[in-house]
């Protein structure tokens, strides 16, 4: 009975610093150079997909996107983590923009074709993509 | 009218904040043509007329509940006859007559001017759209139906497989696509507008995904769409070599087995199949799979390699074994059919 509340406590230090061992866990994939897009806005990107305007959702699976299960490319999450796009370009601003405007400059042997976004709404995608920091373990 | 103002008191009003939003482009609250609107009015007066029944009698339960003294003296007799039979019965008959009435407001075979005809048939999960007799000769199309603004369109509706019904609440009410039989539907649109339609039957796994893009277009604009249409696509441009192996992809992977596209009727692997939608002027439409993509490069690259991702059940293969080359090729022919 007298040793009730020292267990108590015992339990408490432990449970604690397991949670902080887990905390310091969490972020165990940092993020590698610039994510920042110039004029591009996450919020429109978000929009855009939403849209579909472009296709992007139905060969892509992209987190936050409804209806973006495709599994024709690779599944978008964690783009910012990614250290190559589409694993050719490093990744930065500049190329995943590059990257999403025109593959086929690129690589005309991709299937991700040329969809006709314009440079400006690349951005705004890229921004999206950037806020996508989770890869699924 | 007055009803309909009522109507749009009501919405402004929030109390039927809920209908707020069904207004737009496939909505029975936002009718752009003669039907739709005797209906919209007409269920206005009924929604109006229930909710004083309603009110009524939940006063005169609150009444008798509240102060039983003042009902004590009236016989129960009198409630059940005249609350329960003459006024029911009066209500019930003045209302068949009036439905009849609207059936005949809004049924227009008996209209004076020649209707245009078409011939939509139900596939799971997309429209067919025939213009049976026009006077450059047949033309079919798929998934979108234009008409010209102010004429009416008699739409006769059958299906290749179960039963599907057309909706384009905008436009008038539903009517079944039943196997082996023709239905009729004539149809006015009062203003130019791009209009929704769904399948209102359930017909199988991707219903929800069989949409219809009814597009009204000034009598002028619409024989424009027309000739257009029956047009048969140029052969692609030799400098363009993108779009040549494209035109070539499509025949060589096979999908002249299910689709038409005109002018490609020659050779071993002519496009004559009957089992998906026309594709002669595909990259003209508004959209893709029956509503479920935007049209464009992109989203026919997506639908070609991952169908069955976009709209799984689709009785059309994903082809992600064709190059990527090949693909984007394959788009981009496809898209530069207008
Ligand atoms: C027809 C299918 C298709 C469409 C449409 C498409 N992509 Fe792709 N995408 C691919 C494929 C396939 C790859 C892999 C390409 C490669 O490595 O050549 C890819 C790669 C990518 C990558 C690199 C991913 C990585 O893991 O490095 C990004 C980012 C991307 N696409 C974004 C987009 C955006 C944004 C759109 C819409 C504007 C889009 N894609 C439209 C097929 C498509
Ligand atoms: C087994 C028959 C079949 C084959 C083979 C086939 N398709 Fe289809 N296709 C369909 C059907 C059925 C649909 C309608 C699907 C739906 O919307 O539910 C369709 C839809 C389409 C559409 C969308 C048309 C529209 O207006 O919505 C395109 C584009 C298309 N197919 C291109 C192709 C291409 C390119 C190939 C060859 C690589 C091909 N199809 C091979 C059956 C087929
Ligand atoms: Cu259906």
């Amino acid at each position: 009975m007298g040793r009730g509340p020292l267990r108590i406590a015992a339990t408490a230090v432990l449970g604690l610093s397991g949670c902080v061992a887990l905390a310091a866990c969490g972020d165990g994939n940092a993020v590698q150079g610039n994510r920042e897009v110039a004029g591009g806005e996450a919020a429109r990107g978000k929009a855009i997909l939403t849209a579909n305007t472009h296709g992007c959702g139905g060969c892509h699976t992209i987190p936050g996107i409804p209806n973006a299960h495709g599994t024709v490319g690779p599944p978008l999450h964690g783009m910012a983590l990614r250290g190559y796009v589409a694993g050719r370009l490093p990744n930065d601003p500049g190329n995943l923009v590059r990257w999403i405007s025109g593959p086929q400059e690129i690589d005309p042997r991709s299937a991700m074709p040329d969809t006709g976004i314009t440079t400006a709404e690349a951005a705004h995608v890229a921004a999206y993509l950037y806020t996508l920091r989770d890869i699924p373990k | 009218m007055r009803t309909r103002a009522l109507g749009a008191v009501l919405v402004k009003g929030g109390l039927v904040g809920g209908l707020a939003g069904c207004g737009g482009t496939q909505s029975a609250l936002d009718p752009r043509g003669p039907a739709a609107a005797t209906i919209a009015d007409f269920s206005w007066i009924l929604f109006a007329g229930a909710a004083v029944i309603f009110i009524g009698t939940m006063a005169l339960a609150a009444y008798g509940v509240l102060l039983p003294d003042r009902t004590k003296g009236v016989p129960p007799i009198r409630f059940i006859l005249w609350g329960g039979l003459v006024f029911p019965g009066v209500t019930l008959l003045v209302l068949t007559v009036a439905t009849a009435m609207v059936g005949n407001a809004v049924d227009f075979r008996t209209h004076p001017e020649e209707p245009l005809r078409v011939t939509v048939v139900g596939n799971m999960f997309w429209w067919e759209v025939v213009y049976p007799d026009l006077p450059g000769g047949p033309l079919v199309t798929a998934n979108e139906l234009r008409i010209p603004v102010g004429r009416p369109v008699e739409v006769t509706v059958t299906t290749r497989d179960v039963i599907h019904s057309f909706w384009v609440p905008a436009l008038h009410g539903k009517m079944d696509l039943i196997p082996g039989r023709m239905n009729r539907i004539t149809l006015i649109a009062s203003e130019p507008a791009i209009l929704r339609g769904q399948c209102a039957e359930f017909c199988g796994e991707q219903h929800a995904w069989m949409a219809l893009f009814v597009v009204a277009l000034d009598p002028a604009e619409f024989d424009g769409w027309i000739a257009r249409q029956q047009a048969v696509p140029e052969p692609p441009d030799p400098a363009d070599e993108q779009l040549v192996r494209g035109r070539t992809a499509f025949l060589e992977a096979g999908c002249g087995t299910c689709h038409v596209i005109r002018g490609l009727a020659e050779g071993p692997y002519a496009a004559v199949g009957q089992l998906g939608p026309d594709l002669t002027h595909v990259g003209s439409r508004l959209s893709i799979g029956a509503g479920v993509l935007p049209n464009g490069v992109g989203p026919l690259a997506a639908w070609i390699a991952g169908v069955q991702d976009i709209k799984s059940g689709a009785r059309m293969p994903s082809y992600s074994t064709l190059d990527g080359e090949t693909l984007t090729a394959l788009a981009r022919y496809l898209e530069s059919l207008k």
